[in-house]
């Protein structure tokens, strides 16, 4: 299960890395040599954004790059097959990221069935809330998947505690309001929130939006589990070249 | 919270979590609202001092005798300061932001009728305003844009995505899951996740409430049939909700843009194009494709040309109780043209789909009966779009030399 493999990753490591790519973006080529590099740099899970025309989640980077992979000929098929290579051959946990609606009209139960088959360990969908999610937490249920769950920093008490019962694997706690790709700013504030996050939920908790740099994931040390790092890896690929990855990742942590 | 707005299945609100204790807010406020007789009678008194309300039911004699079946009344939306019947929605959404002490307010906009309406209300009410619309709608409708501006709005052109009303949904969003604290999102029609669908629809059923107290006035019975254009579907919603519990025919007309068979259209609910799926936080049909990517859409009505549609609708199609028809560019146009020679009346370019289907089966009904056609709004916004599609030389000869004086 993934949170067992988490515990014991943890157990080595005083903060995980979690990274962020969207399916066929710049192409699924070089979204291939992406996770290797990610994988050289020392990532302990990575997210695979399957694109949806209407991410209503995500900033300008992350939106951009939904229109392009789609626009490049992205399918939900297309997707699969890689996440099928890449959990065949790459030793760390792979979570699929992707809205409702690509699950939906894929079917809930075989997407599912798909993600076991392939070996994909969970997914993140952010506009699919425990309420709206029966199907899904049976389908992720029957086949021992972790459905990630979110926290935000107006989430209510009762709620917190509330998802924390359907969540398995960890929770995902967002930093602050907004969409991604923005700015964050790593205070008393943000340390605040996570411990009320953390009296809610036994799971180990990642935290995302605006992570970027070495000084963000040392703020997160101690406070969350896992460090989320999504836009920031895009906007290094887009600037420096996908050489820039594997120092990029192994410069987050000491 | 339990209700969470589902009408057979469709609805629902698939929200991210960030905005989970806005909308259990929103929820809360409105349905204060609603059990507070106060609310809508200073709703009622607003729109009638403010705007025209009731608005008049017009007896069209002219096309009545020209197409010599059922009586046709015309409902005039259009004369609704700001000129359609997205004022209804927007006026009531502003009381509500005043209960619930937000100062900033955004919306999206298509044809921009809804964006003028709310940049209106923001300057009545004296709220920041901030309105989201797609790039190929702002030159679509380019004087909407000047007057939202001269209101105090800020206008954002929305570059992503398919540049038009989705896109603008998905901007305004954003915007509001950065700063719900201070601000409402005022949608424009009768989708999104719950409570918008009911709260829109309760405000725009101002339309049948008097649309039905109006004929029976007029012709001591009720209507057999209604028809209202479909974009999103508030103005349908608001002219059927009159007639709910009658035996009245409830007729929605999408926009069929160049065909249904090019595929550039707007018919979720009368094509096999479209499916059940989910997003921007409801579940309706979509058109999209078989991985569930939604698609472009076409119509010559700016405000008609939307993915999706109300969960409300979807849930009449389903159940029966309400019918879809659809009605092309060109046959909106010529109905158009049509109306405005025969009755003095210029409906808008949306309301004018509605005018198509009554007007291809009026001939067929007893002349003992009545219909009402919603004229959600009215048309001489469109003027540039209108003036192409008559291909009207002079108009473009005076845009010619107006171009060349601009540049002197
Ligand atoms: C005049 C007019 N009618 C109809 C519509 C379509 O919206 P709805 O279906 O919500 O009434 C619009 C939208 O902009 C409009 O401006």
């Amino acid at each position: 299960m993934l949170e067992t493999h988490l515990r014991k990753r943890l157990e080595h490591q005083e903060i995980l890395l979690m990274t962020h790519i969207v399916l066929g973006y710049p192409s699924f080529e070089d979204c291939y040599r992406i996770v290797e590099a990610m994988v050289a740099g020392g990532v302990d899970l990575m997210e695979l954004q399957i694109p949806f025309s209407e991410p209503i989640a995500d900033g300008p980077v992350i939106l951009m790059a939904n229109q392009q992979a789609l626009a490049a000929g992205a399918t939900v098929a297309r997707c699969l097959e890689f996440a099928d290579r890449v959990c065949r051959e790459f030793p760390i946990p792979f979570l699929f990221m992707s809205y409702y609606n690509i699950l939906f009209k894929f079917g809930v139960d075989a997407f599912a069935a798909a993600m076991a088959d392939r070996g994909v360990r969970g997914a993140i969908v952010p506009d699919l809330p425990p309420e709206e999610g029966a199907d899904y937490l049976a389908a992720m249920d029957r086949r021992e998947l972790a459905p990630i769950f979110i926290y935000s920093p107006n989430t209510r008490p009762e709620r917190l505690a509330r998802i924390a019962t359907v969540a398995r694997g960890f929770v995902y706690c967002v930093a602050r309001k907004g969409v991604t790709g923005a700015d964050t700013r790593f205070s008393a504030h943000l340390e605040d929130y996570l411990r009320r996050c953390r009296a809610a939920t036994a799971l180990p908790l990642a935290v995302g939006f605006g992570v970027k740099d070495r000084s963000d994931v040392e703020f997160l040390t101690g406070k969350g589990d896992i460090a989320v790092i999504g836009t920031q890896t895009i906007r290094i690929i887009e600037t420096q070249g996908i050489g820039a990855v594997t120092p990029f990742i192994r410069g987050l942590r000491p | 919270m339990n209700d969470r707005g589902y009408y057979s299945g469709f609805g629902g609100m698939f929200i991210p979590e960030i905005l989970s204790t806005t909308f259990d807010q929103l929820i809360a406020a409105f349905r204060a609202a609603r059990s507070d007789p106060a609310f809508w009678r200073e709703y009622e008194a607003i729109m009638s001092t403010y705007s025209c309300r009731p608005t008049p039911l017009t007896f069209a004699e002219n096309l009545t005798r020209h197409f010599g079946g059922a009586r046709i009344y015309v409902k005039r939306e259009d004369l609704n300061h700001t000129g359609a019947h997205k004022a209804n929605n927007v006026m009531g959404q502003g009381l509500l932001v005043k209960r619930m002490g937000k100062t900033r307010v955004i919306a999206e906009t298509g044809a921009g009728q809804h964006g003028v309406a709310t940049a209106t209300m923001a300057a009545k009410f004296g709220f920041e305003c901030t309105i989201y619309m797609g790039e190929v709608d702002v030159e679509r409708q380019r004087p909407n844009v000047f007057w939202m501006e001269r209101l105090g709005a800020k206008v954002v052109a929305v570059r992503t995505g398919t540049r038009i009303l989705k896109d603008a949904i998905n901007e305004a969003f954003r915007d509001w899951v950065t700063n719900m604290d201070s601000t409402h999102y005022v949608l424009g029609t009768a989708c999104g996740p719950h409570p918008f669908p009911e709260m829109v629809t309760y405000f725009q059923s101002i339309i049948g409430r008097e649309a039905r107290r109006q004929i029976l006035e007029r012709e001591g019975k009720l209507p057999v049939r209604v028809y209202a254009c479909v974009g999103g579907g508030s103005n349908a919603m608001g002219l059927f909700s009159g007639f709910l519990d009658d035996p009245v025919q409830l007729v929605g007309v999408e926009a069929a843009g160049r065909g249904l068979a090019s595929g550039a259209h707007a018919v979720r609910l009368s094509s096999p194009d479209a499916s059940v799926g989910v997003a921007q936080g409801y579940k309706t049909y979509f058109l999209q494709n078989r991985d569930g990517q939604m698609k472009e859409t076409h119509s010559v009505a700016a405000g008609l040309d939307y993915v999706g549609v109300s969960p409300i609708l979807s849930q009449f199609k389903e159940i029966g109780r309400a019918r879809f028809e659809a009605a092309t560019d060109r046959e909106v146009v010529d109905a158009l043209a049509f109306t405005i020679r025969k009755e003095g009346l210029i409906p808008a370019l949306e309301s004018a789909h509605a005018f198509v289907q009554a007007f291809k089966e009026a001939p067929l009904l007893d002349p003992a009966d009545a219909i009402i056609i919603n004229q959600s709004g009215r048309g001489d916004k469109d003027i540039f779009t209108v003036a192409d599609a008559f291909g009207d030389p002079a108009w473009q000869q005076f845009i010619i030399d107006k171009a060349e004086r601009y540049r002197a």
